[in-house]
């Protein structure tokens, strides 16, 4: 990637090249260097939320999805200190929601479970918070289970941002912060929501679910069987439906209402 | 009404002795029994101390989650579970399954007949069975079978492994896979997969032959204390297809009583409601199932591998159904009675299902790629199927959203309730009676509990309504309060 022209940057002693305006991840994805993230979405301004992706730059701890990149910075990400931290986060992000992975459908191809893997998350670590989240099934194709929500926005900023429909949003303050409708009734029916909407097809974890294909996909088959989540070396650029989508859309392939 | 050894008269004045926990069976349960100062017996009682609650907390949940949901009631047949909800939801989804789709999950199945059964005798029986029942405890398991009999240990292992390949292949893991969904199955079988399990599979069908000629031989050997060990009277329930045949994994219910006429035959199981309800008593977590027709106190009965060898007409597969026919013959029939029987009967089903992996892998629809069906949508499913451990019902009520809104299980081990009672109460009055207790005593009673295989994490699933007794007592045991929740649900100091 690096060539005579381009700037560049060092990843764990890596030289990257990269384009004046990318991020720092932006400039590593390119370069098929992988940094852990759950809110960052190629195809949607960063949102610096989850915190995954912080690195150590020039020695102090930053989001590599906000941080230009710059010519000659030292970045840090897969040290033991940066790990260690980004397991914590997934561990608090697994004990605040209810992440029952055994039976959830969107095994194998979730984000989170991925990079629990990835990040060797052996224990929950702390209380678990059991929140109370009743899923909403109003929606003759679409299932919104709460209980699984990361609050990564992703489907919040597809919605306003792409599709223009403004069907979801954040409410509540601190750990009371949860993902709502916009609807009076608080109901997805109510709203103008679609399956093709691009708020369908981005949610990295399992809260937006197309109805009645759950578990088409045979276990081998899903994404993160094939491979974890940091082997990137062959993700296109740009994948269809974003990195959390289900695929099931796509091979489960009798979704009648969906269509 | 309570049943003899059920419930003492004066239990205040009375010594206990708790079997706690009772030991190679699936889940926690424990054995209480008191005894006077003359060691005459006069309460027996088979309890199960897990509180699971899955009936409850299924509710909300999507349809489609289910049967990779519920199947988390047991690590032992998960596969039983996962495809009794599949079949009720196939009736929610209107499906009629594709050949290949029910024959994929009728190979699952037996796939998970044999590696329950076989973890069952030689893991968990065989050390009784062949050291026998009061033994020294140090030898009485599985490493005490390897050491003095290598080969017996390595069938066993071997099988159980086999078993499991045939539920990977299928389901796509040993343990709760995923393979099964309402209205067909997830997973084609590829040819290189069928090849791979045709190549072993000659071998099981031989080592389970011999595993039935093993229990057999210690029939054979020990023919008067294994007949008279814990029998009792009792009715017997389980599937058979139409023809009369043995069908693990669809049917009609029958039941026959004791001496084999039948109470109902081919009963459409999607009503099973009209022929079966369940009783609670406020000493146990576990519900007592009977016959309506016969009301709780004369309508319990037994489900399993003896109920369902007995109950059939004949097994569809020629080695299994003539080791059925020496067993029915055995001693002029009394073999077939015999609570011990039940083991006899469980390796003539792990051969049946031997015999049964061998002709599916030969069906050429076995091979096909056409997995779905979907039909006209309904809003309530049954779906009842012979486990390892007896026939298992899962009912669930589904709303116009596609959530669980309600739901009833009734597993193998719930039907056995008080059958079990009744052979551990047996076991008491004919060897612990007027004795001073020992260990190896002792373990007669679990002997008999493992007769039936019994699946106690399965058999606590419910939530809500059952009766429930909450003790406080202070340091020294000195009862400071109490309070009691019947049946009803209602509480009462």
């Amino acid at each position: 990637m690096s060539t005579n022209t381009s700037p560049t940057f060092l990843i764990d002693g890596e030289e990257i090249s990269f384009q004046p305006g990318q991020t720092i991840i932006q400039a590593a994805l390119a370069a098929e260097k992988y940094i852990p993230h759950l809110c960052f979405h190629p195809e949607f301004k960063p949102h610096g939320s989850c915190k995954l992706c912080t690195v150590k730059i020039n020695g102090r701890p930053a989001a590599a999805c906000t941080t230009q990149a710059q010519a000659g910075l030292n970045v840090e990400s897969d040290i033991p200190e940066i790990k260690d931290k980004r397991r914590t986060l997934v561990q608090m992000l697994l004990v605040e929601g209810n992440h029952f992975c055994p039976s959830c459908e969107k095994s194998g191809n979730c984000m989170l479970q991925a990079l629990g893997y990835d990040l060797g998350v052996m224990s929950p670590h702390f209380a678990q918070i059991f929140p109370v989240r009743p899923v909403d099934a109003s929606h003759p194709d679409i299932l919104l289970d709460f209980n699984r929500c990361i609050l990564c926005e992703l489907c919040v900023r597809a919605s306003s941002e792409v599709d223009k429909k403004y069907v979801f949003a954040l409410a509540g303050r601190g750990i009371n912060k949860h993902l709502i409708v916009n609807a009076e009734s608080g109901r997805l029916a109510d709203t103008n929501f679609s399956p093709t909407d691009k708020a369908a097809q981005v949610c990295p974890v399992g809260v937006i679910l197309p109805k009645r294909v759950g578990f088409a996909v045979p276990i081998g088959k899903r994404k993160y069987d094939l491979k974890p989540i940091s082997d990137i070396s062959s993700r296109p650029a740009l994948p269809s439906g974003g990195e959390g989508s289900t695929g099931q859309l796509a091979s489960g392939g009798s979704l009648e209402s969906a269509k | 009404m309570t049943f003899e050894l059920e419930t003492a008269t004066h239990p205040e004045n009375l010594k206990r002795i708790a079997i706690e926990p009772v030991s190679r069976v699936e889940g926690h349960g424990k054995v209480t029994i008191l005894l006077d100062e003359d060691h005459k017996v006069h309460q027996v009682r088979l309890h199960i101390v897990e509180f699971r609650g899955f009936e409850k907390f299924i509710q909300g949940r999507p349809y489609w989650e289910v049967p990779v949901m519920v199947q988390r009631l047991c690590g032992i047949c998960p596969v039983s579970h996962h495809l009794a909800a599949s079949k009720a939801l196939d009736m929610v989804v209107g499906a009629k399954l594709t050949p290949t789709a029910e024959k994929l999950r009728r190979l699952m199945h037996a796939g998970q007949i044999l590696q329950s059964h076989a973890l069952h005798f030689f893991h968990l029986s065989s050390p009784d069975l062949i050291f026998g029942f009061g033994s020294a405890v140090a030898e009485r398991n599985v490493v005490g079978i390897a050491a003095a009999y290598p080969e017996v240990a390595k069938k066993g292992v071997l099988l159980r492994k086999f078993g499991q390949e045939v539920i990977r292949h299928t389901a796509g893991k040993r343990v709760h896979g995923t393979g099964s969904v309402p209205g067909g199955v997830n997973k084609a079988l590829t040819l290189e997969e069928r090849d791979l399990l045709l190549k072993d599979i000659y071998q099981m069908v031989v080592w389970g032959r011999e595993a039935v000629q093993m229990i057999r031989g210690l029939f054979e050997k020990n023919l008067a204390e294994y007949n008279a060990f814990g029998r009792f009277r009792s009715h017997s329930m389980s599937l058979v297809r139409a023809d009369g045949a043995l069908d693990l994994y669809h049917g009609g219910l029958r039941a026959r009583d004791a001496d084999g006429k039948l109470i109902f035959d081919h009963f459409n199981y999607e009503h099973y409601w009209e022929v079966i309800s369940e009783d609670v008593k406020p000493w146990s977590y576990m519900k007592f199932p009977f016959m309506k027709s016969l009301g709780p106190d004369e309508g319990w009965y037994r489900v399993g591998p003896l109920a369902r060898v007995t109950n059939c007409d004949f097994i569809p597969t020629p080695l299994a159904d003539r080791e059925r026919e020496i067993f029915l013959a055995y001693d002029a029939g009394r073999v077939s009675g015999a609570t011990l029987g039940y083991h006899w009967a469980r390796m003539i089903e792990m051969l049946h299902a031997a015999e049964t992996i061998k002709d599916l892998l030969h069906d050429e629809d076995i091979l096909g790629t056409d997995l779905m069906a979907r039909g006209e949508r309904a809003q309530r499913g049954v779906g009842v199927i012979e486990a390892p451990r007896g026939t298992l019902i899962h009912h669930y009520r589904v709303n116009e959203d596609d959530q669980v809104v309600r739901a009833n299980l009734i597993v193998s081990t719930t039907h056995n309730n008080q059958a079990m009672n009744e052979a551990i109460r047996q076991v008491a009055k004919q060897y612990l009676d007027g004795k001073k207790i020992t260990e190896g005593l002792l373990n007669h009673i679990e002997v008999a509990i493992r007769c039936f295989d019994p699946c106690l994490s399965c058999a606590t699933h419910a939530l809500g309504r059952m009766p429930l007794e909450v003790s406080l007592e202070d340091a020294e045991g000195k009862l400071l309060d109490r309070m009691v929740k019947d049946e009803h649900g209602v509480c009462s100091e």
